[in-house]
């Protein structure tokens, strides 16, 4: 029994006072007005945004290093990982005097992320070797148009100096699980 | 003193006239915000402070939107059923008294249109012609479900009109007259014609909720059996005045349930404290507002209450159940009156 105001339905002769709709028009009054004066569910949402969950898992971002070069190498591991297929890449060598750009000699020349595909399940991220790419707590902005929902890097990467915080997805257990990954970047200060 | 009252009347009509229709637009804000709030919703809130310009949005939607005439429908008629439905929703709002007179320089000037003295009959002749607007409309639009919605409409009106006016006789024979001013006269202090008639006023308020096709009654309409009902084939302006001449006929059906059972502009004891006869009408305009703001809510709160009725369960009422309540009612009354007044 899935509620405990469940009533066994029989198929009996109505009384009398069941049968003037009265009594229940009545009851039924009381009912909504008493809902007329409750508290409201309504989040009135562009205004007032609801509290996420510190882990909640929304649009992705490409991170940078500390000195604004792309920290993605195009290896294509989250792509291996997504289970709903939603990334695809084109990588590309690093050509001489691009390091300011790129971290390190590969890069990904495009970096596309199906935002109708994704699942949000995470997966790139804890697949990703290079700490590249992260889940945020930032809603994707919807539209009309379904080519609009394919974010490339214009979308994804962040800007320098105006990164996106992510500590709210390192959390405990992520830094015990990626303190074996002996990348020296990877090793949390 | 001939043109004075011309141009008096013309006033009360102009005034009657747009306060009806302000109030019908604030109606379809008002029945959005009572469903959201009995549903734990709070209904549109965007369009100026607490969505109060909703009505003005919606009523330039309508404008704008595009008329499509069915090519298969009778225009002349496709045409009148709206203008019809707007025109008698209007008409019934001219024999309601609003207070009573306002004395200035000695002349009375009553807060009622016209005091016909079959003011009852009146509003039954042309709540009547209404049928023709919504039957009409369904007709001409040429469209099945259409047509079926013309035709609950129709039946439902007309069998609920009979039990609507056997209620209206009892309440004649107990107050003596036809006209709604001298019944809401009547009716000062305690004398509310709803303590003498309760079953009467329970018969009229049902059958006005079936007048009005509102919820519990509102087959013709309904969405999940007819698209639309008879409005199905109708668009931009026309459709709006289908829906709106609902709203008038809500806010009239609630002003004359007010006038004849809930003692109209009357309050008790407020006589003790306000004699100024002045003073007295402005505040009778005051309560027969509320009284009908309050009516107006009742018929909200109904049809966020109560689930539709099946179509042979509405027939079954009216003809097998209002129609001898009534007339048992009309043999009550009857009974009352030989053994009270002699
Ligand atoms: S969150 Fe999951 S579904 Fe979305 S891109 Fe990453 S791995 Fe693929
Ligand atoms: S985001 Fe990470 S896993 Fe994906 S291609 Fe770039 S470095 Fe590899």
């Amino acid at each position: 029994m899935l509620t405990n105001r469940s009533k066994v339905v029989v198929d009996k002769k109505m009384t009398f006072s069941e049968r003037i709709y009265l009594p229940a028009i009545i009851g039924g009054l009381f009912i909504t007005i008493k809902h007329f004066f409750k508290k409201k569910a309504t989040i009135d949402y562009p205004k007032v945004t609801r509290e996420m969950s510190g882990v909640y898992r929304g649009q992705h971002v490409l991170k940078v290093d500390e000195n604004g070069a792309e920290r993605c190498v195009a290896c294509g591991l989250c792509a291996v990982a997504c289970p709903a297929e939603a990334i695809t890449m084109t990588g590309a060598e690093r050509k001489p005097g691009e390091e300011k750009l790129y971290r390190e000699e590969k890069y990904a020349a495009v970096y596309e992320i199906n935002m109708l595909r994704c699942i949000y399940c995470g997966l790139c991220e804890d697949a990703c070797p290079k700490e590249a790419i992260f889940l945020t707590d930032r809603l994707v902005e919807v539209s009309s148009n379904r080519d609009d929902m394919i974010f490339g890097k214009d979308k994804l990467k962040e800007k320098y100096f105006n990164e996106v915080d992510i500590t709210k997805r390192l959390t405990k257990e992520v830094i015990e699980f990626k303190k074996d990954k002996f990348h020296l970047h990877n090793q949390m200060d | 003193m001939v043109s004075g009252f011309i141009i008096y009347k013309a006033i009360m009509v102009v005034v009657v006239f747009l306060i009806g229709l302000g109030i019908a637009a604030y109606s379809t804000y008002a029945e959005r915000k009572v469903a959201a709030f009995i549903q734990d919703r709070i209904g549109p809130n965007n369009a100026g402070p607490y969505g109060l310009l909703q009505p003005i949005a919606d009523g330039v939607k309508m404008f704008m939107k595009e008329e499509i005439i069915p090519d298969v429908s009778n225009k002349f008629l496709f045409i009148l059923g709206p203008s019809l439905a707007m025109l008698t929703a209007c008409m019934t709002g001219a024999v309601i008294p609003w207070s009573s007179p306002i004395v200035i320089n000695g002349v009375s000037y009553p807060l009622q249109i016209t005091d016909v003295n079959i003011g009852i009959l009146y509003i039954f002749g042309v709540v009547s012609i209404g049928v023709y607007g919504i039957m009409i409309g369904g007709w001409a639009s040429n469209n099945k479900y259409s047509l079926l919605g013309a035709l609950r409409a129709s039946a439902q009106m007309i069998s609920y009109e009979i039990a609507m006016g056997l209620s209206i006789i009892a309440l004649v024979m107990t107050t003596g007259t036809l006209s709604l001013g001298e019944i809401a006269a009547q009716q000062a202090g305690w004398h509310w014609n709803v303590l003498y008639q309760p079953l009467g006023f329970l018969i009229f308020i049902t059958c006005a909720f079936a007048e009005c096709n509102r919820t519990p009654f509102d087959l013709p309409e309904c969405e999940t059996e007819l698209v639309g009902g008879y409005h199905t084939e109708y668009s931009s302006m026309k459709l709006g005045f289908y829906l709106f001449a609902e709203y008038v006929n809500m806010f009239i059906s609630s002003a004359i349930i007010a006038t004849l059972y809930f003692g109209g502009y009357n309050m008790p004891l407020v006589g003790r404290f306000v004699t100024d006869p002045n003073i007295l009408s402005i505040l009778g305009v005051v309560f027969m507002f509320a009284k009908v703001f309050f009516f107006i809510f009742f018929f909200m709160w109904i049809r966020w209450t109560i689930p539709r009725f099946r179509y042979d369960q509405l027939m079954h009422l009216g003809w097998r159940i209002f129609i001898p309540l009534s007339i048992l009612n009309i043999l009550l009354t009857g009974l009352g009156i030989l053994v009270f007044n002699k």
